[in-house]
């Protein structure tokens, strides 16, 4: 055995050229310069961050601590905090490559700074990161945390899976983190279409960076979905019937629903392309009966459902944000839940409109564009449902209703657009150009990013036990919308003016105005995502004189407002009983909020399980393993997957008991806190004078 | 037995186990949800099995040469009745008939699986043999993407029940236990019914 077998059998096919600096260092020319500089500044940042993060967690001692009271933990609320600090990084990373890549586009007249295939590599990762790795976490963190609290239950029903979805995401993250450092990431796209992805045309690494990271986290969706539907239909508290449940709930509802079903389509499509590149199948190929169509079909029926996914959630939280900061009850309950349904069901059925110029006859195309603008019809519903909520109310301009209010404007914006593309025949106009770019982003990002921000400063008190600070909270969100309607309504003209997607450099001058105006609302996208973090801090500075341990700061309508914040590890120390929908208001109007119950019982819940993070750590190196086609590696970790998964069989003590007596103490703690602080109204409601506890005279002397 | 009240899809523990049949509602319907998941997977890869077919055999071997339907008829008969001893075997423990009766129809569900695998195994060397490889064609990655995925449920099915009998050597028949039986036979009728959909859309019609 030759010395070079044995390298390989050990490090498979990795070598100095797989690291982003050396071919700048064998070959100093300006391209590889500015490319190997970008590339090694990144892959510096990503492990010096790494080494930081150990360092610090040693030199402070805190393993032991992580590892019993977070990484190993079942309870739903710490799962997802721990989602929410994958969306952080992840988020900070693609924002970031989203401007480099409008700074390249702005620039790209005749050439720009990046070449193609670095440019390549950032919309492939910024479009697979912001989608399985950014906002995937933040729905699964929201939904974790707020829907089992709103059903009045203690957990989800599988505590245990829920850590293995997290911890199996988390691997999913750090592969694609890992390509910044080791390789290069794929070049094909987020949707990674075939024949292109195959070895004769991609041989190195990133193609399976994407299947890998995507098949992580896919299979983790598919197990969050099951846990998040079985518990809405399992675990509701006495009285909760389905149509009493928050808009929220049944979001998250549909969102479950959709993931079981849309989840496989993408493991079956990554995975065939996986035994196309391992095996030698031939699924996609060219030649010998491979069939691309089967890959674009097989991905967006997955796809199509995906951005639902994405975006029901969000129709969710607008509906808790327009009904909470404008005191009435929600607007059209009913019509909201079947349109929401309605679209769950109708997403299953308009995936062939993502490839309209692929091939099919005029009726196909027809029958699939009509069938996507009816999803028109329930999403207006829901429109019009939300504004009729504000109408009347007494609407407070607090941080979630800016969101709310400009989503309205700037959704339907884009959902104009999207009409306009269900055509076939003007699809054929302007498809693969910027104005497909635009409308994504559109519905997207005011759809999609708007709708969780206002669930991350509407919740956050919550969580945390402290209010955001509201001035960086509203400049924040102006930054986004202005930001927003500069990087992308340019983009339309562009589209218009027949600029493709993803191009690295153009030729006609007439386009660089428009792509400069794109910049600068990246920048200004930038200073948003900034201003997050510094609110962040200035919050944390001042979380003192923030605390909001009553529970409600807002004068919430559903059970989660029904606690303290934070909520104890059993969220409530007797499962309450619901009479009617927004139960915490009803509760509040008739006096029976913050009552002590009769009897405490003890309260059983879940053990930590050590099994979410193992089966990350082995998942990651079994992902990592394959990429680099370190056999032993991929070997290793599916033997010790198994025997991990076989002996948590065999685990028995599964449960622990929190006895009565100190449920009861701690409850009455918080009952005494509630008890001491005085109740304010809505006018002062994002000031410090509010501790968490609304004033309730208002409310019974109006007429 | 009128009276019985279903709490779960499938066959209910009832009575006798009251510990059990509390936490199998949550559990059981769960696993349904799962089963659902899993069976939409499953119909992708119809969904390209029948599309790849359909393209021809790409001057490959093709299903006339390939598949050897006696042994596929011997499997689907080893399979089958593996499906009909293990409802005997949730039944036996449903009226908490004795142990060595369950694990006896068990270990008679195991045998005829293993040996559903060893003629699928042996169908597979022989295919190989011929040069019904998947690298041959589109047809054929479809074939070795279906076919095998069904033979690997049922080999993590398998384990799964060598597992079961290890829980019960240690554990004896509590509760878990339990849960783990009436979720494995669950899964044993769902590769059952896959089974037939791969012997019509696969083998028949492959030789239609």
């Amino acid at each position: 055995m030759s010395t070079q077998a044995i390298v390989y059998d050990l490090i498979g096919r990795f070598t100095m050229h797989s690291l982003p600096f050396y071919n700048m260092l064998q070959d100093p020319t300006k391209e590889h310069l500015i490319n190997g500089s970008i590339g090694g500044f990144a892959a510096c940042v990503a492990t010096g961050g790494l080494i930081i993060v150990v360092l610090g967690i040693t030199y402070l001692r805190k393993w032991r601590y992580l590892w019993a009271e977070w990484f190993t933990s079942t309870d739903q609320k710490k799962i997802a905090i721990m989602y929410m600090v994958i969306t952080v990084v992840m988020l900070a990373r693609a924002i970031i490559e989203a401007i480099l890549m409008r700074g390249q586009q702005a620039w790209g007249l005749g050439g720009g700074f990046l070449s193609p295939d670095h440019m390549a590599q950032l919309f492939t990762t910024h479009g697979t990161i912001m989608i399985f790795f950014m906002v995937m976490p933040f729905i699964a963190a929201v939904i974790n945390y707020i829907m089992p609290l709103q059903i009045g239950a203690r957990d989800v029903s599988f505590p245990v899976m829920n850590s293995v979805s997290l911890w199996l995401t988390a691997a999913g993250a750090i592969l694609v983190m890992t390509s910044l450092v080791f390789g290069q990431f794929s070049t094909g796209g987020w949707f990674e279409y075939p024949p292109y992805t195959e070895t004769t045309f991609l041989p190195g690494v990133g193609p399976d960076y994407w299947i890998w990271a995507v098949l992580l986290s896919g299979v983790a969706s598919t197990m969050t979905g099951i846990n998040f539907a079985v518990t809405i239909l399992k675990e509701r508290a006495p009285g909760m019937k389905l149509f009493r449940m928050p808009l929220f709930t049944w979001a998250a509802l549909c969102t479950a629903i959709m993931m079981v079903f849309a989840m496989p389509a993408l493991t079956v499509a990554a995975g065939q392309l996986a035994l196309d590149r391992y095996l030698g199948f031939h699924f996609f190929t060219n030649g010998l009966g491979g069939n691309q169509m089967m890959f674009a079909n097989e991905f967006w029926l997955f796809g199509h459902p995906e951005v639902y996914i994405l975006i029901i959630p969000s129709f969710g939280i607008y509906s808790e944000v327009a009904a909470t900061f404008s005191g009435k009850a929600l607007f059209g309950y009913k019509s909201m839940v079947f349109a929401i349904m309605v679209i769950a069901i109708m997403s299953f059925t308009v995936w062939l409109h993502h490839f309209f110029t692929m091939g099919q006859n005029g009726t196909i195309n027809a029958v699939f564009g009509i069938a996507s603008m009816v999803i028109g019809i329930p999403t207006g519903v829901k429109i019009y449902d939300w504004m009729w909520t504000m109408f009347r109310g007494r609407v407070r301009f607090t941080t979630p209703l800016i969101y709310l209010i400009s989503f309205i404007v700037l959704f339907v914006l884009g959902g104009m657009s999207g009409i306009l593309l269900a055509n076939p025949s003007v699809d054929y106009q302007v498809h693969n150009t910027l104005f497909l770019v635009a409308h994504f982003h559109n519905v997207i990002i005011p759809g999609v990013l708007f709708g969780l921000l206002a669930g991350y400063h509407y919740w956050f008190p919550k969580v945390f036990g402290y209010r955001l600070h509201e001035g960086w909270g509203r400049f924040s969100a102006f930054c986004w919308i202005f930001g927003f309607m500069a990087a992308f309504f340019p983009l339309y003209a562009l589209g218009m003016m027949g600029l493709p997607r993803r191009t690295v450099a153009y030729a006609l001058p007439i386009y660089q105005p428009w792509e400069m105006a794109a910049f600068g609302g990246a920048l200004l996208i930038g200073l948003a995502v900034l201003s997050l973090f510094i609110q962040a801090w200035v919050s944390w500075r001042h979380r003192d004189e923030n605390r909001v341990t009553a529970g409600d700061p807002w004068d919430g309508r559903s059970l989660e407002w029904a606690c303290s914040a934070p909520p104890p590890e059993y969220n409530f120390a007797v499962i309450p009983t619901v009479t009617d929908r927004d139960a915490f208001t009803v509760a509040k109007e008739f006096g029976a909020a913050y009552l002590p119950p009769p009897k405490y019982f003890d309260i059983t819940m879940p053990r930590n399980a050590a099994i979410g993070p193992l089966l990350g750590v082995f998942g990651f190196g079994l992902a990592f393993g394959l990429v680099w086609h370190i056999w032993w590696l991929a070997s290793l970790c599916t033997l010790c997957t198994i025997v991990v998964t076989i002996a948590r069989g065999f685990v028995r003590r599964t449960t622990k008991v929190i006895p009565a007596t100190e449920v009861q103490a701690e409850h009455e703690r918080w009952l005494a806190t509630v008890r001491a602080t005085p109740p304010v109204t809505r006018a002062v409601e994002t000031r410090p004078a509010n501790q968490g506890l609304a004033d309730q005279t208002a409310l019974r002397a109006a007429p | 037995m009128s009276q019985e009240v279903f709490q779960y899809p499938g066959l209910n523990l009832g009575r006798a186990h009251p510990r059990t049949q509390s936490a199998a509602q949550t559990l059981i319907f769960g696993f349904w949800v799962f089963l659902m998941s899993d069976a939409i997977l499953f119909a992708v890869v119809f969904a390209t099995y029948v599309v790849h077919a359909h393209a021809g055999t790409s001057g490959a071997p093709g299903p006339k040469e390939l598949y050897d339907m006696t042994s596929v008829f011997a499997q689907t008969m080893l399979l089958l009745a593996s499906s009909f001893t293990f409802g005997m075997a949730s039944l036996t423990l449903k009226y908490c008939h004795s142990r060595r009766r369950l694990v006896g129809w068990l270990v008679v569900t195991l045998l005829l699986g293993a040996a559903f695998i060893g003629l699928e195994v042996n169908d597979f060397v022989a295919m190989a043999a011929k040069g019904g490889l998947p690298e041959r064609s589109g047809l054929l990655s479809a074939f070795w993407d279906l076919v095998p995925l069904h033979g690997l449920h049922v080999t993590v099915a398998c384990i799964w029940m060598l597992c079961l009998f290890g829980q019960m050597a240690r554990y004896g028949f509590d509760s878990r236990t339990k849960l783990g039986i009436m979720r494995l036979a669950l899964f044993w009728h769902f590769l059952d019914i896959v089974w037939i959909a791969i012997f019509s859309v696969v083998y028949l019609g492959g030789l239609a």
